[in-house]
């Protein structure tokens, strides 16, 4: 949490808003903020997790992590369909792969080489690196319970999952954390079928798979009733193991706060 | 592109019931179909009491003219959904596809000097089930019966032919009329039955006597079997004996003739397809010169290659990419570059390709940019987060030609439509909706306010309805008459000419 490394003051940030100030119109009007307001370095994220319908103006990265998580959502709920439209998974694979190049060139995506080559076929997703993200301005903040306009939350790569196979595809674990009690029951009903799907895939290892969760992710209202009722064993889809680094990241740049893991793997857990 | 005016008298176009139902006896001859609904249940696709006739009188305003609205309202669930809406060459027959794999085809009236107010108006000619869901027991996938694409033949003799695809399985339907039925059989009674040939004494000529017209859709081929991936475009070549099919990766030529058989001439599927990051979107053949087709791509560039040179057209003889903006990038220029449909002009000498935001036309002698780029809704460039996430930026807009190419027309949201003159540069936006046609009056042209004071009548891009999408769009090969799809209701206007 010191130095460096220390995801509330990350050091490239600075460089980040000026090299992607641009990027800023797009995501006017968005749901997500009326402008991406500048901030220094130094003032530190004191960006709210709230998305729509906040005062707070997120920072260009978390909007980047945001669609990130989006697409990846989106890929995963493609494979839930009858037939997923190829056309559509291209695209959303090429997103996430635009994203994750220009977080390797900002140096916010720490990649694992060797697990990296293994791919999945594209029939099940368009593989990508996602493996443990460093960056997350977020963390300052608790999971804002309000629960209004979240955005759907993933957590594909997890740093500390030693027992975990090899990269699968990206759209691999999905789930959020949500302490709104109005979600309660499709978020409980969600999870089990996370887990069923995990056990059958890496037995033993679903707890230490939650042991990195961020807090801070959101539910998935209407993507989770769509994966509840989704049955296509064929592709096997659902929920993929996590991918794995051979070795944890340096630092702990990956850890939330260890008060908001215990908070959201006593949820997870409860099921 | 200024329409004119042509003055309908609503009340002269209610079909007549029993002149209607008789049109509506459909028979097929394979087995397995479902038959035809009763007629009590076509009726329903027939017009409704559409509020909104012509508008006698110059209304029109000078960058676009009033339309005559003649809409058709199916009345049932999301299997009515149209999605593809196609006139066959001489515009007289309008063929409609719905999601639930049914073909609505639609027949221009005859000019008639007792019913001189009732021309142009189309009638619904006959309905047929083309499709039905299949499954696919090997991938455990469900096959959709939703049409994607219908396609005329040229007509050669009194029958209509046309081809109708869905995912997987194109089907050469003919549509045919019988107005004449034999009597006086020898071995048949009047009512069918078979007589006992020991109590015929007396043999007879059968007579063709007339009967009230029916018309009859029977398939006489079926291409299954060629496409691993879904099937997004068929086109008919100019030589009128082959045409094409392509789906996500593949490109399949077939003979009209052959069903068990296909030639693939472009594969761009990957050995690893991990590696896949491009897919063709749509495909059509040159309207004259038979060896020449185009295809799109999900990257936004158009490949139009010559069948000539090899049998497998995996390299293309001209490649069409406009060079990226790089002011405008943003992490979905990739998704809003990929091109929803292309269309030759009837000319031959242009292509037009619709992405998200645009429809640009392109002269096929110039490949480094198009010739023209029309903006059809600049104004959802700002909204594209919010589009991606409720799956709209993959919405596949058709666009079309009008007869004379002077005019091109595409969809858009909230029951939008656009058109544009290329000569005149004017462009207008249209809406097809039954609320804001009032009766006898034209179509009133839309405007979305982008930003700032938004004036009386202007609609805001924040209330734009986007479950409302204009996808299908058709324009007659001659005449200024429109057909658009709007989910479930098709909307025809016409010209008014005073």
């Amino acid at each position: 949490m010191h130095g460096l490394m220390d995801p509330l003051h990350p050091p490239h940030l600075y460089v980040l808003f000026h090299k992607y100030a641009y990027h800023a119109q797009q995501f006017e009007g968005t749901m997500f903020a009326r402008g991406l307001k500048r901030k220094s370095a130094e003032d530190g994220e004191d960006v709210e997790g709230g998305l729509a319908g906040t005062q707070a103006t997120p920072s260009y990265s978390l909007q980047r992590q945001s669609l990130l998580d989006m697409s990846l959502v989106k890929l995963q709920l493609c494979h839930m369909l009858v037939e997923p439209n190829l056309c559509r998974s291209v695209l959303i694979a090429n997103t996430v792969r635009q994203i994750q190049e220009e977080m390797t060139q900002d140096g916010t995506w720490r990649v694992v080489a060797p697990q990296a080559a293994g791919r999945a076929p594209l029939d099940r997703l368009v593989s990508t690196e996602i493996l443990c993200r460093s960056v997350r301005e977020q963390e300052g903040e608790h999971p804002a319970p309000d629960g209004g306009g979240r955005m759907p939350g993933l957590v594909p790569g997890l740093s500390a999952v030693p027992s975990a196979q090899a990269l699968r595809s990206p759209q691999s674990s999905l789930w959020e954390v949500d302490s709104s009690r109005e979600n309660r029951g499709g978020f409980q009903k969600s999870l089990d079928q996370i887990f069923e799907t995990l056990e059958s895939k890496t037995p033993g290892s679903v707890e230490e798979l939650f042991s990195d969760v961020d807090s801070s992710y959101y539910d998935l209202d209407a993507v989770l009733t769509g994966m509840v009722g989704s049955t296509q064993p064929g592709h096997g889809s659902g929920l993929q193991a996590f991918t794995s680094a051979a070795t944890p990241p340096p630092g702990s740049s990956c850890r939330s706060d260890l008060g908001e893991l215990d908070h959201a793997v006593e949820i997870l857990v409860e099921t | 592109m200024l329409l004119a005016y042509h003055e309908q008298k609503h009340q002269d176009t209610h079909v007549r019931p029993e002149r209607f139902l008789s049109k509506f006896c459909v028979s097929q001859t394979v087995p397995s179909q479902q038959s035809a609904s009763a007629p009590g249940s076509l009726a329903a696709l027939c017009r409704d009491a559409v509020p909104s006739p012509v508008a006698s009188g110059a209304r029109a305003g000078p960058a676009q003219g009033p339309l005559a609205a003649q809409s058709h309202h199916a009345v049932r669930g999301r299997s009515d959904i149209i999605s593809t809406v196609e006139f066959n060459y001489s515009g007289d027959l309008l063929a409609t596809g719905d999601k639930g794999g049914r073909v609505v085809i639609f027949q221009r009236e005859q000019e008639n000097k007792s019913r001189p107010h009732s021309r142009g108006e189309y009638n619904v000619y006959s309905t047929f089930q083309s499709h039905e869901p299949e499954f696919d027991y090997l991938k455990s996938l469900e096959i959709e019966e939703k049409i994607n694409k219908i396609r005329w033949l040229p007509q050669q003799n009194a029958a209509h032919f046309l081809l109708s695809t869905n995912d997987k399985t194109i089907k050469l339907w003919k549509i045919s009329e019988r107005d004449k039925r034999a009597e006086g059989y020898n071995l048949k009674d009047e009512d069918g039955r078979l007589r006992d040939p020991f109590r015929i004494t007396a043999l007879r000529v059968p007579i063709l006597k007339p009967m009230d017209l029916m018309v009859e859709a029977s398939p006489r081929r079926i291409f299954a079997n060629a496409h691993t991936y879904h099937i997004n475009s068929i086109s008919v070549n100019s030589d009128h004996e082959t045409y094409l099919s392509a789906d996500d990766l593949r490109i399949n030529l077939w003979h009209l003739e052959i069903t068990d058989r296909s030639f693939n001439i472009v594969d761009i599927k990957p050995v690893n397809m991990e590696e896949l990051t491009e897919v063709i979107t749509a495909a059509e053949f040159h309207p004259h010169q038979c060896n020449v087709f185009v295809y799109s791509s999900s990257k936004g560039t158009i490949r139009l290659c010559d069948m000539r040179s090899s049998a497998l057209c995996d390299r293309h003889a001209k490649f069409f990419e406009e060079p990226e903006d790089p002011s405008s990038r943003s992490f979905f220029s990739e998704i809003i570059s990929s091109i929803s449909d292309v269309k030759f002009s009837h000319s031959g000498r242009y292509m037009m390709t619709r992405d998200y935001l645009s429809v640009k036309v392109w002269d096929l002698n110039m490949e480094s940019r198009p010739v023209e780029t029309h903006q059809v809704h600049e104004y959802l460039r700002s909204k594209l987060c919010s589009l991606y996430e409720n799956d709209c930026i993959f919405d596949k807009f058709e666009c079309c030609w009008s007869g004379s190419d002077s005019a091109i027309m595409t969809g858009s949201y909230n029951n939008f439509f656009r058109m544009f003159d290329r000569n005149t540069r004017r462009d207008v936006t249209l809406e097809a909706s039954r609320e804001n046609s009032k009766p006898r009056a034209s179509l009133k042209p839309r405007k979305v306010c982008t930003g700032g004071k938004r004036k009386k009548d202007e609609i805001s891009v924040d209330s734009l309805d986007f479950n409302k999408k204009i996808l299908h769009t058709a324009w007659h090969p001659a005449e200024n008459i429109i057909a658009v799809a709007a989910t479930n209701n098709l909307y025809i206007f016409q010209d008014k000419v005073n």
